[in-house]
């Protein structure tokens, strides 16, 4: 009988050991190649495509050095979520300020001071929420009030699950709080609201589609960006069913960037990354940024890109006298008021 | 002298059970250590208190209800098709048997949305539907289909072999001594079947309760309707309450756990009485 060890039932093979760590070994070094990787919500893949050819472009011509960026884009918080648990981005890009701050406060990736480092907050675009309809309206949706009407069918991401639905849910609410000027009017608005809500999709894509190509709902609330794709989607196949409305008033749904601050600082890629976000704010960077239905903020820019976006009366969260901080712990975590709506008693 | 019995050298043992270990450790054993660890963060009250909310309450009721149901019927259905598989003789037979795996191999969001595209009120079976007033997509019975979509295999692939296995003899003797074909089936097929239909069933049932793909698509995720406890997860992710996140999936992994438990035990106990 062959003997084993003294402490194992069986004998310990190295070779096999050795196999494993170079496995592993070999796995890390893949994953450590220095690659510049920029982490992004969802509606921002086609912009950033050509962001990054005109970026790489420039830096090519100053700097005479080329590089590659990678793109990641799911939903805003599940991006963020990534970032904290160790996806190595080099910069951000989010929905809400709020995802940025979860990463600056959870995980120190991201300097507690980021919005004061870029111009305008660290914001070089921004959206607003506005209405789809079905051709021709026939339910005569022009503003807010029309769509807390019993009987309309209306259709909006979940707020829980979604960055963008959160947009959406603030409009109503922000519409609501400014004309009734009470907390306790403007609650009953988001209520009546989501109680004409048939389907609570976890993505703003995902209820465009129950809307656009599900035909379900009278009214599907949204992003400007995200319905003039829709529009521009149609338009390609041929169709013309849908129509874009324009409420009187609406939120500016301001999406931030941010520097990774020691992650590319640890790979090697803070000054690219600084420029990369900088470009953004160029005119170059503006003019891509409008051409992808964001609207710039260069006041430049958006003149002559006015026809893309009709002016319409835009408050902000702090006119609400909210930041996304007391917006979040008011209304969307646990027991707040989207909690409450749902309450069956 | 004593004669080494092992068909294989011990070095073989070696590798393997390094692998063995190595791997059940890497995949299962570490993430759901994490798992524990996270969710006791907020202590056994912190867990029991996540289910104080009432929309995880009737997200949890839910779950179970539309889950036992699907279960209960892919009972039914997949030992349907492991009996036609198995005793009948059509054309194509290899390719539906092949068919029966799709749900196993196709991602179950892909699933999900052709569910949903069919079972809306536009779709083409929804439509139909709708012009009786009955909505598929979007209320608990949409969450069921697709339940009973990928469910169904578990019942199928477990049942399968074990009917192959049947001797014809047990049936003709049976009809022989003058059984009507419900009794030849009740008191002789049923009890050598039934081990594997419970394993199947209830396989499909702990795969029911977590699953997340097809089903957000087709619910519509309306708190305390058609809301259920996987999406309540990512709501909780969502907002960075990871230990509450996790108390849910623990709670959820220790149900299935106690499930597929109690189902070896039954199974085991049907198996002992048959010999």
């Amino acid at each position: 009988m062959k003997k084993t060890s003294q402490f194992l039932p069986f004998k310990p093979n190295f070779s096999a050991i050795l196999t494993i760590i170079m496995g592993i070994g070999l796995a890390t070094s893949l994953l450590a190649e220095t690659t510049f990787l920029h982490v992004s919500f969802d509606p921002t893949r086609e912009l950033y495509e050509d962001i990054n050819k005109s970026f790489l472009k420039s830096w090519k011509e100053k700097k005479g050095e080329e590089f590659s960026i990678q793109q990641s884009h799911g939903g805003s918080g599940k991006q963020a979520r990534a970032v904290i648990d160790g996806l190595e981005a080099d910069v951000v890009s989010l929905a809400l300020s709020y995802d940025i701050d979860s990463i600056a406060s959870k995980s120190k990736l991201i300097d507690a001071n980021w919005q004061s480092k870029l111009p305008n907050k660290s914001t070089p675009y921004y959206s607003t929420i506005i209405f789809l309809v079905r051709k021709s309206n026939p339910k005569k949706i022009k503003d807010w009030d029309d769509i807390v009407k019993p009987g309309i069918s209306v259709i909006t991401p979940n707020p829980k699950t979604s960055g963008g639905a959160r947009w959406n849910y603030l409009a109503a609410y922000g519409y609501a709080k400014r004309k009734y000027k009470s907390d306790e009017k403007a609650t009953d608005f988001v209520k009546a609201l989501f109680q004409n809500t048939s389907v609570l999709d976890t993505g703003a894509r995902g209820s465009t589609t129950t809307f656009v190509n599900r035909g379900i709902g009278d009214v599907l609330i949204t992003w400007e960006n995200e319905a003039k794709l829709a529009l521009d989607e149609e338009k390609r196949s041929g169709k013309n069913s849908l129509e874009v409305i324009y409420p009187s008033e609406s939120i500016r749904a301001e999406t931030p960037v941010a520097v990774v601050t020691k992650t590319a600082t640890e790979k090697g890629n803070l000054e690219k990354a600084t420029a990369y976000l900088e470009f953004l704010f160029t005119k170059e960077g503006q003019t891509i940024i409008a051409k992808h239905f964001f609207r710039p903020i260069d006041p430049k820019v958006s003149k002559s890109s006015a026809k893309d976006f009709p002016n319409i009366k835009l408050f902000s969260l702090s006119d609400l006298g909210e930041t996304w901080d007391t917006a979040q712990k008011k209304h969307f975590a646990d027991g707040g008021v989207f909690d409450a709506i749902y309450k069956t008693k | 002298m004593q004669i080494e019995t092992r068909p294989y050298k011990k070095i073989h043992l070696g590798i393997s059970l390094g692998f063995t270990v190595f791997y059940s450790s890497a995949v299962v054993i570490i993430p759901l250590f994490g798992l524990f660890y996270h969710s006791l963060g907020i202590g056994f009250t912190g867990i029991l208190e996540v289910f104080t909310e009432e929309r995880i309450r009737s997200a949890l009721f839910l779950s179970f209800s539309v889950g036992l149901i699907s279960a209960v019927l892919n009972l039914f259905i997949g030992f349907l098709f492991a009996w036609v598989l198995v005793r009948y003789q059509f054309p194509f037979k290899k390719f539906f048997d092949t068919l029966i795996d799709l749900p196993f191999t196709l991602p179950t969001a892909v699933a999900g949305i052709a569910l949903t595209t069919i079972y809306s009120p536009t779709g083409i079976i929804g439509s139909f539907f709708d012009k009786w007033g009955i909505k598929i997509a979007y209320t608990p019975i949409g969450i069921v289909i697709a339940l009973v979509f990928i469910g169904f295999p578990f019942v199928v692939r477990t049942v399968q072999p074990v009917i192959e296995e049947l001797p014809k003899e047990l049936e003709e003797s049976a009809r022989c001594l003058g059984a009507t074909p419900f009794q030849t089936f009740r008191k002789v097929l049923l009890p050598e079947l039934w081990p594997s239909l419970l394993a199947g069933t209830g396989m499909a049932f702990a795969r029911s309760i977590g699953e997340y793909g097809s089903v957000v698509f087709i619910s519509g995720n309306l708190p305390g309707k058609t809301e259920i406890l996987p999406l309540l997860i990512v709501t909780k992710l969502e907002q960075y309450e990871y230990e509450k996140a996790t108390s849910i999936a623990l709670v959820m992994l220790l149900t299935s756990f106690l499930f597929m438990f109690l189902i070896n035990f039954f199974q085991e106990r049907a198996s002992k009485k048959l010999t």
